[in-house]
């Protein structure tokens, strides 16, 4: 009976082996483990044996039966990975396929600057204040100490409507207006964005329309060295920690003393190239101390006051950040310049 | 203003500065230095010739051969093209191996098989500009005059030798319109002294008033005159150094007596103007207003009609000069002038400003006059310019001047306190360091308990309160020394306002759905400003449009969205999706300013769906821009207050439009642009929307309340139903819900059928409801229930019929 065992386990191994699929597998299951299959069979004898070789054989076949059972599993199992990596080779596709484009638009880049510039002197505690694109003369140019008939007025010739009325031509209106809403009483932290209009024909350089963002902080003790202090973090975190400023006085009507601030050419790193008109530096923005005179009419007592403004043009901050070469790009909207500016750097 | 570093050192010692470093620290301490240009550079081997001979080319009509004396061991022949050259005359050669401006090389040639060893040159070939070269050079070479010493260097001559910085001066800076302006201002930059010019008095007997007589009738605008008047002139060229300085400054050279006056005008910042004695044909000045249609021909030749706000010169009948802006034909100074009567006025601003701004008429004089001229400088300046011309053209100054002078100058004393600079500076100075930088700009200055009460000189016009005296301070002190610190204070928060976060946020979703933000001018023509307004208002026009495209304050923001996609469909883009936040401008009859409203527009054209490879193609449609702004009335919270009317808009495709309505108003609309719109601007289907985003930002919306997660299932019916055409899912819709009650969570549309098989004038539309109760499992027969309501609703109020 134990040779009768064994040739049965050898014969059922060499079957389960040779099975090619997984219906084979399981005929084989069925013929040598089922209840009438050879093994049940030679069981079916045992009554025959002595005592002593009953438990013997017992063991024999039930070792028999696991060898073949556990060499059908492991069979089976190989079949099954045969069978679907069959199927997924199939299923294969080209991966260097382009992706499906997921529908996206973006800022346009002078937004992408202003939220930049909003951004971080919201982190320093200002707030933002808008006001009228329209303008009555008074506050673009009367409340900022620029009286009629004053010279300076020329530097900016504006688009009026009527005698009192016209296009703003900076955004410095809405300091005039916030200065007044707040009674004399500071402290004042805000920043103005928006367009701004003058009579410039458009070409390369020069738009009609165009956009500023202006600060202004007013409180007691504020001195031109805080001005100083805050340009520099502005500027260091708006164009890199690497870049040098520099601050050189200058004329504006509504502050005084008054400051044009340069930083470092990026390009060729101070040494003079055509972008700096080889002057190592590039203007930035204007600022100064608010005139006395500013203070006053808003209704702020200047001796008591003192503040300080500041303002910038984002297309020109975008055109030297991007290399940007033609301001009226900024109006043209042509999309395969809208779409450059999407992602970070 | 153009200064020569050169002229510069007449006045101040520049010894140990070079042209860059006070370049550097003249824009430093507040005058902006734009360029500093080498005149010579490129230039090299141009020396002083001497023609000894000249002839016709044998082979060339239009050339000249020259033999030349170079200051070499023989002359050289040189084949020269200038019709001007002649035997006699010292020009300049760029001898062989020189370099003129360009990179350009002289080498030995053969022109027209004539041997020529170098080139005599016109100024404008050394680098000057056209129109600074005199007019008797301007077609031909420049003769130098006769002393010029053959060999030398004719760059020096020619004070090409120089270094020219530009300062770009701005308004207040009028003092610096002077080479003396300038030398007070390096001279407190540097620490040193100012040089004035040395004037040497006329001893002729005649007196000036002997000659002329002068009145003013306008001293408001014309508080000081001074006539002198030099007799016995002889008009010729002016020196060579004279004019090298004229042009290095931007002007050119005429004759010696007005080049003079002009150099006076740089020299000194005041306008002078020379009249041909003669000529004025009278004895006397009378300076007044003009008769009103008054007329004056002026030096450029330009007859000028004249109103009662211009100032002019007359003699006593006739105008002869408009006052600071020109000189008349009829009183120039020419050849055969004589006797010069020299003018030198303080004019007001205003009255020059206005006679140069209604005359188009920009001079040196204008500019200088409407800044304000030095009044301490007025005789000073005529006396120079008087020994100037008794020096370089020969005449003799009669004794004394004839004046009216009714100008009171006081010069202004301002206060500031040593405190008051250091608390608005940050600084830390003390009085000796602030008194010595009054002292270096020549302030005279008294001190007492810390404070400094300083006498402004009056060329310094534009110091007059506190706040002047800490700028000059604080730019001699340098910006560069200035601490720098941040404001100490109470810390407030920085944030947005929620109308702001808003406008951020939509701005976000409009990005995310694929639209560009798009930025365009407010500005545009009557025709579009109008078109597709929210609201049929006259637009605003401009009182002086630069163009009619750009002169009308626009009502609506469309038309400028469709300007752009019409110029991106024409440049092959074949989808482009964008919006516009911005404002648009109504005219108010109650206020004084505009209404301006804040919109949110949006354009669509072209595909919406495109698969780059497999083929999938859908252009943009209704819903698809419907989709993209329910996305905004979502982020806003304001799903619920907003409703969809068909509505008929002249721009817009009569069928494909819908009003929006925010809690019952209308605040916008939504639809395809009219075909006959599409066609003329190019564009395929396109979509539009435009929305009053202040009503959207302003909406509040219900705050958000926590809903539990459903423990228990739903059950879903659905319902398909024709209707006739003309009845509208959100109708039926509404009829849904309100018959559902409360236990119909969701209804909504899941399909539209129109074709084939369908009953003319209906249409078949399916709905799909959502039964829920958030308590417990709901029973077939309570569901069956409701839905019967339901259906017998919809019935009744809409004629559906149920569908098989
Ligand atoms: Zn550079």
């Amino acid at each position: 009976m134990q040779e009768r065992l064994q040739e049965l386990q050898e014969e059922a191994l060499n079957q389960v082996t040779e099975a090619s699929d997984l219906k084979a597998l399981n005929d084989i299951r069925v013929a040598y483990l089922g209840k009438k299959g050879p093994i049940t069979e030679v069981l079916r004898g045992m009554g025959k044996l002595s005592a002593e070789e009953r438990p013997k054989i017992g063991a024999l076949a039930n070792e028999v039966r696991e060898s073949i059972a556990a060499k059908i599993e492991e069979k089976q199992k190989n079949l099954e990975a045969a069978a679907v990596n069959e199927k997924l080779a199939t299923e294969k596709i080209d991966v260097t396929l382009p992706g499906r484009p997921v529908k996206k638009g973006n800022h346009h880049p002078l937004t992408r600057i202003i939220e930049e510039i909003e951004d971080l002197f919201i982190g320093m505690g200002y707030s933002i204040a808008e006001g009228p694109e329209v303008e009555t003369d008074y506050y673009n140019f009367e409340a900022l100490n620029l009286p009629k008939g004053h010279p300076a007025r020329d530097m900016q010739d504006s688009f009026y409507i009527t005698e009192e009325i016209l296009m703003r031509t900076h955004t410095s209106p809405v300091q005039a207006r916030t200065m007044e809403k707040h009674e004399g009483k500071g402290p004042v932290k805000i920043i103005c964005p928006g367009k701004v209009y003058r009579r410039d024909n458009d070409d390369a350089t020069h738009s009609h329309q165009f956009m500023q963002i202006e600060g202004l902080v007013i409180d007691q003790n504020i001195r031109m060295s805080d001005l100083k202090g805050t340009l520099e973090v502005f500027a260091k975190k708006m164009f890199g920690a690497d870049r040098k400023i520099r601050l050189r006085p200058s004329f504006f009507p509504f502050t005084e003393p008054s400051v044009e601030m340069d930083i470092s050419c990026k390009i060729c790193g101070g040494a003079g190239c055509s972008v700096c008109k080889g002057t190592g530096w590039i203007e930035i923005l204007g600022a100064g101390m608010v005139h006395p005179n500013v203070l006053e009419m808003a209704g702020f007592d200047s001796k008591k006051y003192s503040g300080f403004a500041f303002g910038m043009g984002p297309e020109r901050i975008a055109m030297l950040k991007y290399g940007i070469d033609d301001i009226r790009h900024f109006y043209t909207n042509d999309i395969r310049f809208l779409t450059q500016f999407h992602r970070h750097e | 203003m153009f200064v020569s570093y050169k002229w510069l050192q007449d006045y101040v010692d520049l010894s140990g500065v070079t042209a860059d470093e006070l370049a550097e620290r003249i824009t430093k301490s507040g005058i902006e230095v734009e360029g500093v240009e080498k005149k010579s550079e490129g230039i090299k081997g141009v020396v002083i010739g001497h023609v000894l001979e000249r002839e016709q080319h044998p082979n060339a009509d239009k050339l000249n051969k020259c033999l030349v004396d170079i200051g070499q061991d023989n002359p050289v022949q040189i084949i020269c093209g200038a019709p001007n050259v002649d035997k006699g005359q010292k020009v300049a050669v760029a001898t062989v191996g020189a370099v003129l401006p360009g990179n350009f090389k002289i080498k030995k040639a053969k022109l027209r098989g004539e041997e020529s060893n170098g080139m005599i040159c016109s100024l404008q070939e050394l680098g000057i500009e056209a129109k600074l070269v005199a007019k008797e050079f301007s077609t031909g070479i420049f003769v130098f005059p006769n002393d010029a010493k053959v060999g030398e260097d004719a760059l020096e001559y020619l004070g090409l030798d120089d270094e020219v910085l530009e300062l770009g001066l701005t308004p207040n800076r009028a003092d610096c319109l002077s080479m003396l302006g300038v030398a007070y201002e390096v001279a407190a930059i540097l620490g040193r002294d100012v040089k004035w010019p040395e004037i040497d008095s006329a001893n002729a007997n005649e007196n000036a008033s002997e000659y002329i007589e002068v009145k003013v009738d306008a001293a408001e605008d014309n508080p000081l005159y001074v006539a002198k008047v030099i007799k016995d002139v002889k008009i010729g060229p002016s020196p060579l150094w004279m004019q090298a300085r004229l042009m290095a400054s931007g002007i050119r050279p005429h004759n010696n007596v007005v080049d003079i006056t002009n150099y006076i005008l740089l020299e000194y910042g005041q306008p002078l103007h020379a009249f041909d004695y003669e000529r004025i044909g009278t004895k006397e000045i009378v300076v007044r207003r003009a008769n009103q249609g008054e007329k004056i021909t002026t030096l450029d030749d330009a007859e000028r009609t004249l109103a009662p706000d211009h100032l002019v010169i007359t003699n006593g009948n006739q105008p002869i000069a408009l006052a600071g802006v020109m000189g008349g034909a009829n009183s120039e100074v020419g050849s055969d002038t004589t006797t010069v009567v020299l003018e030198a006025a303080y004019f007001t601003g205003a009255v020059v400003r206005k006679a140069s701004k209604d005359h188009g008429l920009r001079s040196e004089a204008s500019a200088r006059f409407e800044k304000g001229v030095d009044p301490n400088r007025v005789r000073q300046a005529a006396e120079r310019a008087a020994d100037l011309m008794a020096k370089y053209a020969g005449g003799t100054v009669l004794a004394g001047s004839v004046e009216v002078d009714t100008l009171s100058i006081e010069p202004a004393v301002v206060s500031v306190t040593l405190d008051k600079i250091n608390v608005l500076l940050g600084t830390d100075l003390t009085v000796s360091e602030v008194e010595d930088i009054f002292t270096k700009l020549q302030f005279e200055v008294n001190t007492e308990d810390n404070e400094f009460t300083v006498t402004i000189p009056t060329r310094r016009g534009d110091i007059s309160i506190e706040a002047d005296l800490v700028e000059e301070v604080a730019r001699l002190y340098g910006y560069d020394n200035l601490p720098t610190t941040l404001p100490v204070g109470a810390a407030i928060p920085g944030k947005l306002t929620a109308y702001q976060q808003k406008r951020r946020q939509v701005r976000r979703v409009l990005e995310g759905a694929g639209l560009y933000q798009a930025v365009t001018y407010s500005l545009t023509s009557e025709e579009k400003a109008a078109q597709f307004a929210l609201e049929k208002r006259e637009s605003i026009r401009l009182a002086m449009p630069m163009s009619e495209e750009r002169s009308q304050l626009r009502l609506s923001i469309v038309p400028q969205l469709l300007e752009v996609l019409k110029y991106n469909t024409a440049r092959q883009n074949d989808f482009i999706a964008l919006y516009e936040i911005g404002s648009v401008f109504l005219k108010s009859e109650a206020a004084d300013l505009p209404e301006e409203r804040e919109h949110l527009a949006g354009a669509l054209t072209g595909l919406w769906e495109a698969h780059p490879w497999q083929g999938e193609k859908k252009p943009v449609d209704f819903f698809v821009a419907k989709g993209v702004l329910e996305s905004v009335f979502d982020t806003l919270g304001l799903m619920e207050n907003i409703e969809y009317r068909q509505a008929e808009i002249a721009e817009m495709h009569p069928g494909r439009t819908a009003e929006i309505l925010l809690d019952g108003k209308v605040i916008g609309f939504i639809g395809q642009v009219h075909p006959i719109i599409q066609n003329e601007l190019d564009l395929k289907e396109t979509y539009v929307f435009e929305l009053s985003f202040k009503a959207l930002a302003d909406a509040e919306p219900e705050a958000i309340r926590y809903e539990a997660i459903p423990r228990f299932p739903s059950i879903t019916r659905d319902i398909a139903l024709v209707v006739d055409k003309e009845t509208v899912a959100g109708d039926i819709q509404r009829v849904i819900a309100e018959a559902g009650g409360k236990l119909l969570k969701e209804v909504g549309v899941f399909d539209l059928y129109e074709g084939e098989n369908m009953e003319q004038g209906k249409k078949s539309i399916a709905f799909s409801l959502k039964y829920f109760d958030p308590q417990r499992t709901l029973t077939d027969e309570e569901v069956t229930k409701t839905h019967d309501k339901v259906l017998s609703a919809v019935k009744e109020k809409t004629g559906a019929k149920l569908r098989g």
